[in-house]
């Protein structure tokens, strides 16, 4: 555990590497150092882990040095290792490694191969430092760090000038949510003093009690950093956009990692939010509307990866509701799932679009269950996960977790249930679809050239995990295993069951696998029919967010500052002075050389001045 | 109800006036030095007439001020005249005047 | 004594400059060099030592005071503590650079050039080090005359009307300064008999509040001026965009750090009761200074004139953290007037650099650069990470202490405030997107950065990631200079 400091610098010193001797390195030590540099990261995780689980410590601690320290108020650049950022780390680091190796296949032929590693590596070490910081400042450094590589890597193919536009826009619509993140920040720097999180949590808690309204207001803000991020409502729509991106940072950035920083933000500091029902009530809101609405849209895309975008967004707002409900522990565990898989589907995704030479849409693809029958294998298994099809898939264990408890908490209610019930219809449905279009059916587009090894070994492995990481936790229905739950149990405290009731949730895992298997079927049947266009196109634009978002705030702006290109305060001082050369005009045309204009106004002056006596004299 | 200082005052106001409405009609510049004679002398009747009206010497000494200024500035002038005539074979003030605003 | 080598070091070698061009032209720039780095060794030199006593009961690392004229009570009067040693040091680190960007962009009449420069340095070291304030204005006009000839005389297309500009917003706020020295000096006088520009004496001069706010508001002219706050501001854009190079980077790097430095050395110790009074404005004042300059910003199409409009952004944050009256605020300030200076500094030598190889600022002419200049881009994208306060580079440090610092003063100012955040990632990011993403207009056959370009840029780069990663060196400096007024908040 002392070379913990490694996980996060090794990627780090891989990026400083890459970036200084880019091109000169060669493809080979480009690869041995981008993927090198992760895959030592990821031993060391699983060594530390190990070790972390052997000592049975609740956390450990490493601090590195002082980072700032400002009178009272002390910054360190300290790590701490705990059962939360150790479930993240061992993510980050292996399912990173996995689509680090995955993308030596994918970016062969890309001039900029160094470039794209060396962001990537960038990207590793910034999520690392999210995770493993002991304080909220470090974490923010983390926090826009990955922004940072998101924003590169997205705008990775910076010729075309729509890719850009997307890298900003990701950029940006995350900055809104990190300034409230920052003011939430200053609300606490003003009220505890510090940003260490292990401190600001105890202090929270004898400070505030439940529902003081600064305590809502710090809870709601670091909400507004967390929807930002992860692509909630109302901050979700940067992410469809960033699929501009090559597909394995798709992959890796806005599927298994980065987007589900805001789950880990407020995981962490599910202290606040528990002392603050209102913000964790919005928490669970935000999810539930977000996960129907997403999941809307990603059933009418025709791009493979925006499916892929909007299914993300859906599935992190599942996160976000078992966040609301107060099940910490079941939001981790459907992160670890939703990495597997995602991350799966992703690449598989990217095998295709590799193999048919950077087609993404859906309707040019068809019959690839042939040509390509070991993406279909692992892109099958993903599916079944992401729709959720009981036992036999990860993202049944952990969906079905958060729905039961959804419904059954303290803080949950029935109606989140029932719209997680829904979304998992929807989620099964647009599963569906998405691969009866791109493997069944007729062929379109002739296969390129087959994914090669680098490529397909990550997907066996990726396959295997979105199987087998179900098992972390069973439902009561099935032997009510925990350990997960128990793993995380310091860190996150046990949901507060309200009415645990076996019955019922055979019910309700009755009532989910039934409409999952009859979205399978409707959508099977119907997969050709005609689609009402008005309502297709308005879902398809993800509810014209972005329409609004466009009149609302972008052209405002950019009116404003065409309006005021040339700075309207200047036309103060350049008025002031066009009036002293107005003055020097008028004066001037008087010296007109002419002798007699200058007679009579001697004249006209002497007039003037001896009328004035004489008026004031005979007053 | 004429008596000899209003009768003196207003033929002052006159010359001067004369002078002044000559000075500014002249395009002429000995015309025009001319008639700032006429102005200067107009005032130097002016000082005459009111020295006599309250007995007091001052205004004819006034009145040798204004001659020998007189004499000056006419000497001068007509210097300046035939040196700018030298110059611009003209003299035409608004010829000679190379001012445009 | 080592504090008049830092004033006189420029001074001189401003005659030497100017003399050695009848022998070479090239042979100036290498006496200013060598100039800058013996400064900046020695600077640095001190900043490495070990803290010695202080001096005086004061933090005052060095004093020195010589008599000039006791009759009006004027005197040589020299002092640094932790505040001014570390702007003793940017100023020769960027007078350092600013040489090196001026090596080939300067071919007529080198010697007068690098006069003109290294007196606008030896100046601009004169107003860090001054405890006299008739010294003070001396040095203030001091660095303004040379600066009008560097922007009048070497500048690009609208020079002389920048140059005119520059010089009568920067005169009219300095003579309603001297107008409040001298004003401060008579109530002084009246006061307590004895008449003295001397900075420390006059520390304790009792006024009525009347007057104390109106001298103190002409001072804060000249500070707000030179800063440049909203709506003072519309000099800066000009006189950057016209300036050389170099000009632009001791402009934006030094020259608007004097106004701030004004601020926290004499306004806030001087006027304390009127900062405290009229904080609230000037912090208001700062907020919008943020939003507007980041808006312009993004408006612009010359490459120079956006940083240049990124600056008023970026002092805005000066003025909002000086008026917040706590000890985070006030550290932001000093680190924002370092990093600032490096960061947007570096920003113009790009400027610069890019203007020697395609002959345009014209944002709209560029494009696609990357593939060209890939090494380039990647500095590049440093600073523009830097302007928009990415952590780990040291403006982050400056804009987090300043807004927590002015969050406890006056939350919704810092709410302003932080909302310049969006639009600073808005402008920066177009910065990128025009000159080095997109499509490239013409195949750019350009080389790379040369190796003198690489010395110039690579230390700002280094600077600005160790300010992020390790800021406590400065902080702790810097803490030795604070004037003890800047942290006492008006309740207490």
């Amino acid at each position: 555990m002392e070379w913990m400091y490694l996980v996060p610098a090794l990627p780090f010193l891989g990026a400083l590497l890459l970036i200084l001797f880019s091109g000169k390195t060669g493809k080979a030590g480009v690869i041995a150092i981008g993927c090198g540099s992760i895959g030592i990261a990821a031993l060391i995780t699983i060594i530390a882990g190990w070790q972390f689980l052997q000592s049975g410590i609740p956390a450990y601690d490493q601090h590195l040095w002082e980072w700032l320290r400002v009178g009272d108020f002390s910054i360190g650049m300290n790590l701490r290792l705990d059962a939360l950022s150790l479930a993240f780390t061992f993510v980050i680091t292996f399912v990173g490694c996995l689509i680090h190796i995955y993308s030596t296949g994918y970016m062969a032929d890309d001039p900029d191969f160094a470039r794209f590693f060396a962001c990537m590596n960038l990207f590793v070490g910034s999520m690392l430092m999210l995770v493993l910081a002991d304080n909220l400042l470090l974490m923010y450094l983390g926090w826009e760090g990955v922004g940072l590589c998101s924003y590169l890597l997205i705008g990775f193919w910076y010729k075309d000038p729509e890719n850009g536009a997307a890298a900003r826009k990701a950029f940006i619509v995350t900055r809104v949510g990190d300034t409230a993140m920052a003011i939430a920040l200053f609300l606490l720097v003003q009220h505890t003093g510090t940003l260490q999180l292990s401190v600001v949590l105890e202090r929270v808690q004898t400070l505030w009690t439940s529902g003081d309204e600064t305590v809502v207001w710090i809870a709601f803000l670091l909400l507004g950093g967390a929807v930002g991020k992860s692509a909630q409502l109302p901050l979700q729509t940067w992410l469809p956009d960033a699929m501009a991106g090559p597909t394995p940072v798709s992959a890796l950035i806005h599927a298994a990692t980065m987007v589900t920083a805001g789950v880990y933000l407020i995981a962490r500091t599910n202290i606040i939010f528990n002392l603050a029902p209102a913000a964790q009530a919005a928490v669970a809101i935000t999810g539930a509307v977000t996960l129907l609405l997403a999941g809307c849209s990603a059933w009418v895309q025709t791009d493979i990866k925006r499916v892929l975008a909007y299914s993300t967004i859906s599935q992190i707002g599942y996160m976000f509701l078992a966040l609301g409900v107060g099940a910490w522990s079941a939001a981790v565990f459907h992160f670890i799932t939703h990495a597997f898989f995602k991350a799966l589907l992703f690449l598989g995704a990217g095998a295709v679009i590799h193999a048919l030479h950077h087609e993404q849409d859906m309707f040019r693809m068809g019959g690839l269950r042939k040509s390509l029958p070991g993406v279909f294998l692992v892109f099958l298994i993903g599916s079944l996960s992401l729709a959720a099809i009981p036992f036999i898939s990860s993202g049944w264990y952990s969906k079905d977790q958060i729905i039961w408890l959804a419904g059954v908490t303290e803080r949950g209610s029935s109606w989140y249930a029932w719209a997680a019930v829904l979304g998992a219809f929807i989620t099964a449905a647009y599963t569906t679809r998405m691969m009866v279009l791109v493997f069944f059916g007729r062929e379109q587009t002739h296969v390129h050239h087959k994914p090669g090894p680098e490529m397909m070994i990550p997907l066996y492995i990726l396959a295997i995990c979105s199987t087998l990481a179900g098992f972390l936790e069973l439902p009561h229905t099935l032997g009510h295993f925990t350990w997960l739950s128990d793993f995380l149990a310091p860190v996150l405290p046990a949901p507060a069951v309200l009415h645990a009731d076996v019955a019922a949730e055979w019910g309700l895992q009755a009532i989910t696998a039934g409409l999952a298997a009859l979205a399978i079927y409707l959508t099977w049947r119907l997969i050709n029919a005609p689609f009402p266009k008005k309502a297709g196109a308005f879902l398809r634009s993800g509810w014209g967010f972005d329409a609004a978002y466009d009149v609302l705030f972008v052209q405002p702006f950019v009116r404003v500052a065409r309006l005021n290109r040339k700075d309207i305060v200047d036309k103060i001082y350049t008025g002031l002075a066009a009036i002293t050369r107005t003055f020097h005009r008028m004066m001037s045309s008087t010296q007109s050389g002419i002798l007699r204009w200058y007679v009579l106004g001697v004249v006209m002056g002497a007039v003037l001045i001896l009328s004035v006596i004489i008026w004031r004299h005979s007053l | 109800m004429i008596n000899p200082t209003t009768a003196g005052l207003i033929l002052a106001g006159i010359l001067f006036i004369l002078g002044l409405i000559s000075m500014l009609i002249r395009r002429n510049i000995i015309f025009m030095l001319v008639s700032v004679e006429i102005m200067l002398n107009a005032a130097g009747l002016a000082f005459i007439v009111a020295a006599s009206k309250w007995g007091q010497p001052e205004g004819q000494v006034m009145f040798m001020f204004i001659l020998a200024m007189a004499a000056a500035e006419v000497s001068v002038g007509l210097a300046l005249i035939l040196q700018l005539y030298h110059q611009l074979k003209t003299l035409d003030s608004d010829e000679a005047s190379r001012m445009r605003g | 004594m080592i504090l008049l080598a830092f004033i006189l070091f420029p001074l001189i070698g401003a005659f030497l400059a100017w003399a050695s061009a009848a022998v070479h032209a090239s042979l100036p720039r290498w006496v200013a060099l060598l100039v800058m780095l013996a400064g900046l060794i020695l600077a640095a030199g001190i900043w490495i030592q070990p803290e010695p006593a202080s001096i005086a009961g004061a933090d005052w690392r060095y004093v020195y005071h010589q008599p000039w004229m006791p009759r009006f009570g004027i005197s040589l009067s020299l002092a640094m503590d932790g505040l001014s040693l570390l702007m003793i040091v940017l100023t020769f680190f960027l007078g350092a650079l600013a040489v090196l960007v001026s090596w080939d962009e300067i071919q007529d009449r080198t010697g007068f050039y690098f006069f003109n420069l290294l007196f606008v340095l030896g100046g601009i070291a004169g107003v860090f080090l001054v405890m006299d304030l008739f010294l003070f204005y001396f040095f203030w006009e001091v660095m303004l005359i040379p600066m009008y000839f560097l922007i009048g005389i070497w500048g690009h297309g609208h020079r002389l009307y920048a140059a005119l500009k520059f010089f009568l917003f920067t005169q009219a706020g300095g003579l309603l300064m001297l107008l409040s020295i001298l004003g401060l000096y008579f109530v002084h006088g009246a006061s307590t008999g004895v008449y003295t520009f001397s900075y420390a004496e006059l520390l304790q001069t009792p006024m009525a509040q009347s007057t104390g706010r109106w001298l103190m508001l002409g001072f804060m002219a000249a500070f707000l001026v030179k800063l440049p706050a909203f709506p003072f501001h519309t000099w800066l854009p000009d006189a950057h965009t016209e300036a050389p190079t170099a000009g632009s980077v001791i402009l934006a790097g030094l020259l608007l750090k004097t106004g701030a430095y004004g601020i926290l050395r004499f306004v806030l110790p001087l006027f304390p009761e009127a900062s405290h009074a009229f904080g609230e404005w000037f912090m208001l004042m700062g907020a919008i200074g943020i939003l507007y300059g980041g808006q312009l910003a993004y408006a612009q199409t010359d490459f120079k004139r956006l940083v240049a409009y990124t600056s008023v952004s970026h002092m805005g944050f000066v003025l909002v953290g000086a008026f917040a009256f706590n000890e985070l605020a006030y550290q932001g300030v000093v680190m924002q007037m370092i990093t600032h200076g490096i960061s947007t500094g570096a920003l113009f030598m790009i400027a610069g650099v890019l203007y020697e190889r395609l002959h345009t600022r014209e944002l709209e002419k560029m494009g696609g650069l990357w593939a060209a200049l890939p090494g380039l881009g990647t500095i590049t994208m440093v600073f523009v990470m830097a302007s928009l306060g990415l952590p780990g580079l040291g403006n982050f440090i400056a804009e987090f202490l300043i807004l927590a610092g002015s969050w406890q003063a006056y939350p919704w100012i810092a709410v302003l405030a932080a909302i310049g955040l969006v639009v600073a990632t808005v402008y920066s990011l177009r910065i990128m997107q025009k000159v080095f993403f997109g499509i490239s207009l013409k195949e750019f056959k350009l080389k790379d950065m040369s190796l003198r370009e690489a010395v110039m840029l690579l230390p700002l780069v280094i600077v600005i990631i160790w300010l992020g990663l390790f800021p406590q060196r400065v902080i702790d400096t810097a803490a030795k200079g604070a004037p003890s007024v800047a942290f006492q908040n008006k309740d207490k």
